[in-house]
């Protein structure tokens, strides 16, 4: 049987018209809002926890849960939306966001009612002009249709939306991080606790969702929780956007229930391979997700719990393929150097440890490696892991650890012969190529 | 100080300001001033664009500069007048974005990150820019051009005005 999408969220995503008030109305937009203005707020708190719905741009957390952390009085909230989408993999809020931005604003609104917040912002990466553009233009409308602002549809709620622009950072992802680039700080994440739900932007208690997390308050409060749960598994309940890139022959953003199988997601959805290429390893939640190889690719389902048992994590549901004539190598200096990068620099680990990563990592690459480097690499990872503010530091030994593990041979050859395994050379360093960093 | 005061438009200055008042902190209109700043100073920042936009804001200078110098899509040095920004993360690489890279400093004629003689391009690699399912691709200034080959993207850049 061919692999198919469940589209539930994406119903209407090949609607051009889906993008503007008007032709959103028209597939049963704003409806909920509607619904849920006439709710108790609690009572929506109550069907999202029931959903089991858990946050979609990588951590899992419950995203009722988290809501419930904001303390019980009047005191101001701010609902933040993290479309600082960087995960390397990742593309599905782009999407979201060009294809339908009012979706989004409608599942923020609703949100936002049912945690008696005023003003909500969108931050979205800087480099994201066509969702900036779209969100611009949506939330306009939603001012001019009484979706926003004043007594929204008679309904006593105030609530105010606007968006604001990154400008380059993968650190800013990271709620507190984000929370600092919103404050017009440099992007670095703060400690924890307290949480930002306790205080967050400007001190005051915040809640940080992604964008599909948000979108689906909307079909949670439509069909409700009971309906919502009957996709999945008990844990993993309801469906999800996956990015499916590398080397499939259909790379694409597909939605499909949680739990569905690696296999179908690659070879049926993606189309598998071109002639003569085979698969070798999959990293499967974006690029901090520890790499599978072929053979636990082939049985991992797409879902929490499966990938944690095997080591890995869902993350933010970007698969990232790669082909056998692939070095690992060379793919494994690609994400160090990335890491490297977008440290922020607050922490010494992360710091000095994703440096030291990248240059043992292309030391090994340019054919210089020696025999010590592999023990180093591990030794160096394992010094990074839950030693930091934030995740970054762990997300940059991960991939470091699963690579060197599972593909050991790759890189002792590597050392061992002075060249790649896969290619048969070696490559030159080329220094380092941003500009201002 | 050789070079002269970079001075805001009165347009630029009133975008400003309207940030200013935007949030409930003056602090987050740094971001956004650093993107005005930029725009009106041909695409990069330097130390008189922040002590413009310090002057203006009423922020101090290191506040200012202690955000620009944090984030990469405030340009630290010259470029030219279109950045050609390639993304060379994990799914670009698999799909080859350092083919499209070198092909288009060959025929540029310059290196990463340098401007082209007649001014007109930068060529640079960015991280990961979303867009990892049509990759590789690239961004000039706001716009994304996705599904390339080395051919197509220089074709691209040759229809630049």
């Amino acid at each position: 049987m061919a692999a198919t999408e469940t589209k539930y969220l994406t119903e209407f995503y090949h609607l051009p018209e889906f993008k503007g008030l008007d032709g959103y109305k028209k597939n049963g937009g704003y409806k909920e809002l509607e619904k849920a203005l006439k709710m108790q707020p609690q009572a929506i708190i109550d069907e999202v926890k029931a959903s089991g719905l858990r946050g979609r741009g990588g951590a899992g957390f419950a995203t009722g849960m988290k809501w419930s952390f904001l303390p019980k009085n009047n005191e101001p909230r701010f609902l933040l939306c993290n479309a600082d989408e960087g995960e390397p993999g990742t593309f599905k809020d782009r999407m979201m966001m060009e294809k339908a931005p009012h979706q989004l604003i409608e599942g923020m609104i609703i949100s936002a009612f049912a945690i008696n917040c005023k003003k909500s912002y969108i931050y979205v990466r800087g480099e994201y002009d066509d969702s900036i553009n779209a969100l611009t233009q949506a939330i306009q409308e939603a001012y001019k249709a009484g979706y926003l602002g004043k007594n929204i549809l008679g309904s006593g709620f105030d609530h105010d939306m606007d968006v604001y622009r990154g400008a380059g950072a993968y650190i800013c992802g990271e709620e507190t991080g984000m929370i600092s680039s919103l404050e017009g700080l440099k992007g670095q994440p703060k400690l924890k606790p307290p949480f930002p739900a306790i205080q967050g932007y400007l001190k005051k208690p915040t809640i940080v969702n992604n964008v599909e997390t948000l979108a689906v308050v909307k079909y949670v409060i439509r069909d409700g929780a009971a309906h919502y749960k009957k996709f999945g598994t008990e844990k993993s309940a309801g469906t999800k956007l996956f990015s499916l890139s590398g080397n499939v022959v259909k790379p694409g953003n597909y939605e499909v229930p949680l739990a569905f199988p690696m296999k179908d997601m690659i070879y049926g959805l993606g189309g598998g391979f071109k002639a003569g290429r085979k698969l070798k390893a999959v990293i499967p939640g974006g690029s901090s997700a520890p790499v599978l190889t072929a053979e636990e690719s082939e049985r991992a389902t797409l879902d929490y719990e499966n990938l944690a048992q095997m080591g890995t994590m869902l993350g933010s549901g970007a698969i990232i393929v790669i082909d056998d004539s692939n070095c690992m190598v060379q793919c494994l200096a690609n994400l160090t150097h990335f890491y490297h990068h977008e440290s922020c620099g607050q922490c010494t680990p992360c710091r000095e440890g994703t440096g030291w990563l990248d240059k043992i990592v292309h030391s090994i690459l340019s054919g210089k490696g020696r025999p010590q480097d592999i023990e180093l690499l591990i030794k160096v990872a394992d010094n990074m892991k839950g030693k930091t503010i934030c995740a970054l530091s762990d997300a940059a030994a991960l991939p470091v650890l699963s690579f060197v593990t599972k593909f050991r041979d790759e890189f002792e050859y590597f050392v061992r012969e002075g060249k790649s395994k896969v290619k048969g050379t070696a490559f030159a360093p080329k220094g380092d190529a941003h500009v201002g960093h | 100080m050789t070079s002269n005061l970079f001075q805001l438009s009165d347009e630029g200055k009133q975008k400003v300001l309207a940030e200013l008042k935007r949030y409930e902190s003056r602090q987050s209109a740094v971001l956004p001033a650093l993107y005005i700043g930029q725009k009106e100073n041909k695409g990069h920042i330097t130390s008189d664009v922040i002590k413009e936009l310090s002057r203006v804001m009423d922020i101090p200078e290191s506040q200012i500069n202690e955000v620009f110098t944090f984030y990469t899509m405030y340009n630290k040095q010259k470029i030219g007048k279109y950045h050609v920004q390639v993304c060379r993360t994990l799914s670009c690489m698999l799909n080859g974005a350092e083919d499209l890279t070198n092909h288009l400093c060959k025929e540029l004629n310059v290196k990463l990150n340098e401007v082209t003689a007649d001014g007109r391009f930068t060529v640079s690699e960015a991280e990961c820019l979303g867009s990892c399912g049509t990759a590789p691709m690239m961004q000039i200034a706001d716009k994304y051009y996705e599904n390339l080959t080395p051919e197509s993207a220089m074709n691209i850049l040759r229809g630049m005005k």
